[in-house]
């Protein structure tokens, strides 16, 4: 695609991150259910920490991937685009076709754009009362601590856009789904569920048994937490960052074809209702 | 060459039938029963660079499922349609770039945003230049009179308003054809106005093809040379508006508020249709008695509260054209 085909995908991008942001008042909502979470799994994890097993990870490490967690949790396919499946009930999303728009693409990016938008809402408050206020208030132990180095926070950083564009491929991939009105109910339902268990946020993966790890390894989820946070807290060093985010680059773009593979045989079935 | 060949083209919807009762319910689940509607049954039609086409007919005839073919979101099953050269369907993404639509029924408009963002973003995707696009807005704002509405989020216009903002844009990226599914219905008097007075001007003085679709005849007489009518997925009947005259009756309607409810009205000339309370509607053959001789007639005899004139609704033309052997040969 060239850069000016791919102009009208940015602005329809920022357009739907504004129409997001204007819905401040569920995040507020939100972020009250993310602190009292993030407080009980550290809880559950200092407790862990007393019985003096050895840990796979320090406890400041374990802490600041809880609150990454908790601050990015929007980022996470684990829910779908009510607006968008009453589109497609309702039969309306064959006007989208009107528009001299790649289908695909453009649920491509209005995934992206809820994902990012709702993320950010929530994920400021968060990184500000777990990073700078908690310490001040004499919580350090149980505070969000900075990236492990320079190379640290840049790998965290492209880690990141990975989380996004998998996030983004599996949102997609669900909304493509819903145009099969059983099946798609189906994926929408179990998809939560692998969702927050395989990417390490219900327990941080390395504390799962050595057995169960190349499962965890080689699915997709793990791209969209446990990957980005270790690489914030140095658990998984800056010179093995490369071959853990190729393997999150092919899967988003394994998922991407997926979904529109199925895009274009769901595409027949689009109906058209009303006029 | 047509701008828009039309060959045989045919579309068949599958309902699913309900069946009755739990039992009925349990099954349907296995395997569903579907019944066949006929939505539209091979119609034919050619239109040329530059016409303004009247579509009209009954709901259910078929008007908006011809335009969602023919506008590429819809495919047919069977029969032949090229559209500036292009199979709508097959072709959509280039093909929609070249040509503008409005539903009347529903904004192709941002509902969160703006006008004007709208309008930015719809420049994005149709990749228009700058200075087509700042000399078609400032056309379009003041035909159309949108600068007060520019800065309001679509969802708090008017039915009217959005109707005037939907029209502008559809035509941004300056499209030669141009499809209206219904674009008055459900408009108060002065936005139907305002709406057809945009389509002629638009149709002469730019040479935009229109098709126009509408169940109501007073938009047919005020904008369109040429009329299609469709009943039952049917082309019944394509010619000038004078031809359509021709083959139904030329009856017209007055309808008239009396002050005083009990006294029986008389109108020579016309035949008194329906009567309720003071209300009369009176048909009458303008060629026989004009609309002024028998307004005049029966405001020199009566007290008149209110009075108009209107065109037979479209069901009975329809009805003539089936009642009169008018099917299209
Ligand atoms: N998606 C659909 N599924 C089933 N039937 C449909 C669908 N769309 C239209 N129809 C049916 O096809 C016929 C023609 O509809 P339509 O083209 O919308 O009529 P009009 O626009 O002239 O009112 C109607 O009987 C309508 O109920
Ligand atoms: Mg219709």
């Amino acid at each position: 695609m060239t850069a000016a085909a791919l102009s009208g995908y940015r602005a329809l991008l920022s357009a739907r991150y504004r129409m997001v942001l204007q819905y401040r008042a569920a995040a507020a909502a939100g972020i009250a259910t993310q602190f009292f979470w993030g407080v009980i799994m550290i809880m559950v994890m200092e407790a862990f920490f007393a019985v003096g097993v050895a840990p796979p990870m320090s406890f400041a490490a374990t802490v600041s991937y809880i609150w990454l967690g908790q601050a990015l949790l929007a980022l996470q396919p684990w829910n779908h685009d009510r607006e968008l499946e009453a589109m497609v009930q309702k039969g309306h999303v064959a006007y989208e076709l009107l528009r001299p728009l790649d289908l695909y693409t453009l649920w491509f990016v209005r995934a992206v754009a809820w994902r990012t938008a709702g993320a950010s809402l929530r994920a400021i408050p968060i990184v500000l009362v777990a990073g700078l206020l908690l310490p001040v208030m004499g919580g350090e132990r149980w505070a969000l601590g900075p990236p492990a180095g320079a190379e640290a926070a840049l790998g965290f950083a492209v880690a990141l856009l990975g989380t996004i564009a998998l996030g983004g491929a599996i949102t997609t991939l669900v909304h493509v789904s819903l145009l099969w009105t059983i099946s798609g109910e189906g994926l929408a339902r179990v998809m939560p569920s692998l969702v927050i268990f395989f990417s390490g946020m219900v327990v941080p993966i390395p504390f799962f048994p050595d057995w169960i790890q190349p499962l965890f390894a080689w699915l997709p989820f793990r791209g969209l937490a446990d990957v980005p946070f270790r690489l914030y807290t140095g658990h998984i060093p800056p010179s093995e960052a490369l071959p853990t985010l190729a393997l999150v680059a092919a899967w988003a773009l394994a998922l991407v074809a997926l979904g529109r593979w199925l895009m274009a045989r769901g595409a027949r079935r689009l109906v058209v209702h009303g006029g | 060459m047509a701008q828009i060949q039309v060959e045989g083209l045919t579309k068949t919807f599958q309902i699913a039938k309900r069946r009755a009762g739990m039992l009925g319910a349990l099954a349907g689940v296995v395997r569903r029963e579907h019944r066949e509607l006929v939505a539209l049954d091979a119609i034919t039609f050619e239109i040329g660079q530059g016409e303004l086409i009247g579509y009209v007919g009954p709901n259910g005839a078929g008007k908006s499922t011809t335009i969602k073919i023919l506008s590429g979101i819809l495919v047919p099953d069977a029969g032949h349609c090229e559209v500036l050269g292009f199979v709508p369907w097959r072709e959509r993404r280039r093909y929609v770039a070249a040509i503008g639509v409005v539903f009347g029924q529903r904004t192709q408009l941002w509902w969160d945003l703006p006008v004007v963002e709208s309008f930015d973003l719809l420049r994005s995707i149709y990749h228009v230049d700058d200075a087509s696009y700042r000399r078609t807005l400032d056309e379009m704002v003041s035909l159309l009179d949108l600068e007060p509405l520019l800065d309001t989020p679509v969802r708090q216009l008017s039915l009217g308003q959005r109707m005037r903002c939907d029209l502008a844009a559809s035509l941004l990226h300056e499209p030669s054809l141009l499809f209206l599914d219904e674009p008055t219905i459900g408009l108060d008097a002065p936005s139907k106005l305002a709406v057809r007075d945009f389509v002629k001007r638009l149709n002469r003085d730019r040479g935009v093809t229109v098709i126009l679709t509408t169940h109501d005849m007073d938009d047919i007489e005020t904008l369109c040379e040429r009329v299609m009518v469709i009943g039952d997925g049917r082309i019944l009947q394509d010619g000038s508006l004078a031809d359509l005259r021709e083959r139904v009756s030329p009856e017209r309607r007055l309808i008239v508020d009396l002050e005083d409810p009990e006294v029986t009205l008389d109108a020579p000339g016309a035949r008194v249709i329906s009567r309720e309370g003071p209300r009369w509607e009176l048909a009458f053959d303008p060629r026989v008695v004009s609309p002024a001789q028998l307004i005049t007639q029966v405001a020199s005899r009566h007290a008149v509260r209110d009075l108009f004139v209107e065109n037979p609704p479209i069901e009975e033309v329809i009805t003539e054209i089936y009642d009169h052997g008018g099917l299209a040969s």
